[in-house]
């Protein structure tokens, strides 16, 4: 399936005010890839999954998502394949109640109003968050909203799921519960993180940024082993792969 | 600042309040929003030395505030917190209008003070049942009727956002003022030129936010227009409760009700 396919080319960027943050980023992920993005702050993770969906436009090289490659034109199509969960919920949850937060995507798809529903309660029952939907947002736990955020790309049924730090500020509970979430999912998944463990449990490739510049791009085994390339990348070796420091003191 | 942030948890109360189940609660906001401002304009509308007129008007707020159990000392704080408005407009009237209107046993008592009595009382009765309104029925629910009512959608929208946002604004604020106070000591570091800073940041901040909002709107279609899917059911019970509402209004608007009872009771006295 064509249509699953995210390729970027030769992608370069710099923000209005001068700071350039990429320098020829390509890669291709195809269909039900779970991909992390990894790298220092600043190294351009959140600049690439702007460009996934459209939010910014490739100035130089290009973007491919499915058949299409990412213009103005072709925006709104892009926007319904790829569904992007911000990584601060608040930004994401600006209606008056959670329903309405859901549906607010599919309403504007211009589905009728059963079929609104419909994807809703399945959105809502996919991230357990059923019992919540007359809630009003702002009144959630972390946990809570970003399941909530979740679900409201995942009403939108995209077929790619954009996530910027989806374990940022949640409980380890939650953050367990989460990765369990994502792991039924059968969308490409393209993750930008900082939590290497849940790259090593989720992802089966990662992609290493370096100033602008893709480091590495390979499987999440042999790229979280290598104490090399974690270490000039700002990296650390995920605590599931160092050695027990109560087993094995060093 | 846990003043402020205290109050703004007074806010989501007042939403809270709106999740309840009663009677009121189940009208359909419309009814209540038209019934309440036909009951806004009926009040503002009597002269400015009329108060026993105003009196039968109590009847609303009081009726919502029962039927729809709300705590009643609440909200009498919240109305006592906007009272210096109305203090203030009303205020110069008592030195300006001298001139005795009325005698109550020897003492004259001024226009001036009768119209500042008149205008504290259409105060606490537009102000309580406005607040009645808002708590039977929740901030979303009104905005959502009025723009079922033919109010522009932007409007809607805006005060919605307002609604919203302005939760996560004084959330982003309070932390502010509270990482100032861990490194302020003793008064110093609170002075103007931080304060004048920091609000700039917190411009700054919900600058950068209403952006990231933008753009989580764009992702998912926005095109300028809100759609909601909220359906509102204008039923047999809503009308006749505007109908009897609003004809209620307009008889006491119309008939001094206490004066004609004080008649009454005189001329049986007589």
């Amino acid at each position: 399936m064509s249509h699953h396919i995210v390729e970027m080319k030769d992608l370069h960027y710099t923000y209005p005010d001068g700071n350039s943050a990429l320098h020829g980023v390509s890669f291709r992920i195809t269909h039900g890839e779970t991909v992390a993005i990894v790298g220092a702050n600043g190294a351009g993770k959140s600049t690439i999954l702007l460009h996934l969906n459209g939010c910014l436009i490739p100035e130089t090289g290009t973007v491919r998502i499915g058949d299409f490659p990412l213009t103005r034109k072709t925006l709104e199509h892009v926007r319904r394949t790829v569904g992007m969960v911000f990584q601060d919920p608040d930004d994401q949850l600006f209606m008056p109640s959670v329903y309405e937060d859901v549906a607010y995507g599919p309403l504007n798809l211009g589905l009728p109003l059963e079929d609104v529903e419909e994807r809703v309660v399945q959105a809502l029952s996919t991230v357990g968050m059923l019992h919540l939907k007359d809630r009003p947002p702002y009144r959630l736990s972390g946990g809570e909203k970003r399941s909530v955020a979740i679900a409201t790309v995942l009403s939108m049924s995209p077929s790619i799921l954009v996530m910027d730090e989806p374990t940022s500020n949640l409980d380890p509970k939650a953050r367990r519960q989460l990765i369990h979430l994502l792991k039924t999912f059968e969308h490409t998944i393209i993750l930008a993180t900082h939590d290497l463990d849940m790259v090593l449990d989720l992802c089966s490739r990662t992609i290493v940024l370096k100033k602008g510049r893709v480091e590495a791009d390979g499987p999440t085994r042999d790229i979280l082993q290598n104490q090399e390339l974690l270490e000039t990348c700002r990296l650390e070796k995920p605590f599931s792969l160092q050695a027990c420091p109560i087993c094995n003191p060093a | 600042m846990a003043k402020i942030a205290s109050s703004f948890l007074d806010i989501s109360y007042l939403d809270s309040l709106s999740c309840q189940q009663s009677p009121v609660h189940r009208l359909d906001p419309r009814s209540k929003v038209i019934a309440t401002a036909f009951f806004i304009v009926s009040v503002v509308s009597f002269g400015k030395y009329e108060i026993t007129g105003l009196i039968p008007f109590f009847l609303y707020p009081i009726v919502l505030i029962a039927l729809g159990d709300l705590p009643l000392v609440y909200l009498l704080k919240k109305i006592l917190l906007a009272a210096p408005f109305a203090v203030f407009i009303g205020m110069f009237n008592p030195l300006i209008d001298r001139a005795i209107l009325m005698n109550l046993g020897p003492v004259g008592i001024s226009g001036g003070w009768i119209s500042f009595a008149s205008i504290m009382l259409r105060f606490i009765l537009t102000v309580s049942a406005v607040l009645a309104l808002i708590a039977s029925t929740g901030f979303a629910s009104i905005c959502m009727s009025l723009e079922k009512m033919g109010a522009p959608n932007s409007f809607a929208v805006q005060l919605l956002f307002l609604y919203r946002y302005i939760f996560v604004l004084t959330d982003e604020a309070s932390r502010m003022v509270r990482a100032r106070a861990l490194r302020a000591f003793e008064g110093k570091g609170r002075g103007f030129k931080v304060f004048t800073s920091m609000i700039g940041q917190l411009l700054l901040r919900a600058l950068d936010r209403a952006q990231r909002i933008h753009l989580a709107m764009r992702c998912r279609g926005f095109d300028g227009e809100i759609r909601v899917s909220r359906q509102l059911a204008f039923g047999g019970r809503d009308s006749a409760f505007l109908l009897g509402w609003s004809t209620l209004f307009v008889l006491m608007r119309l008939v001094d009700i206490p004066q004609w009872m004080g008649d009454r009771v005189a001329e049986l006295i007589r």
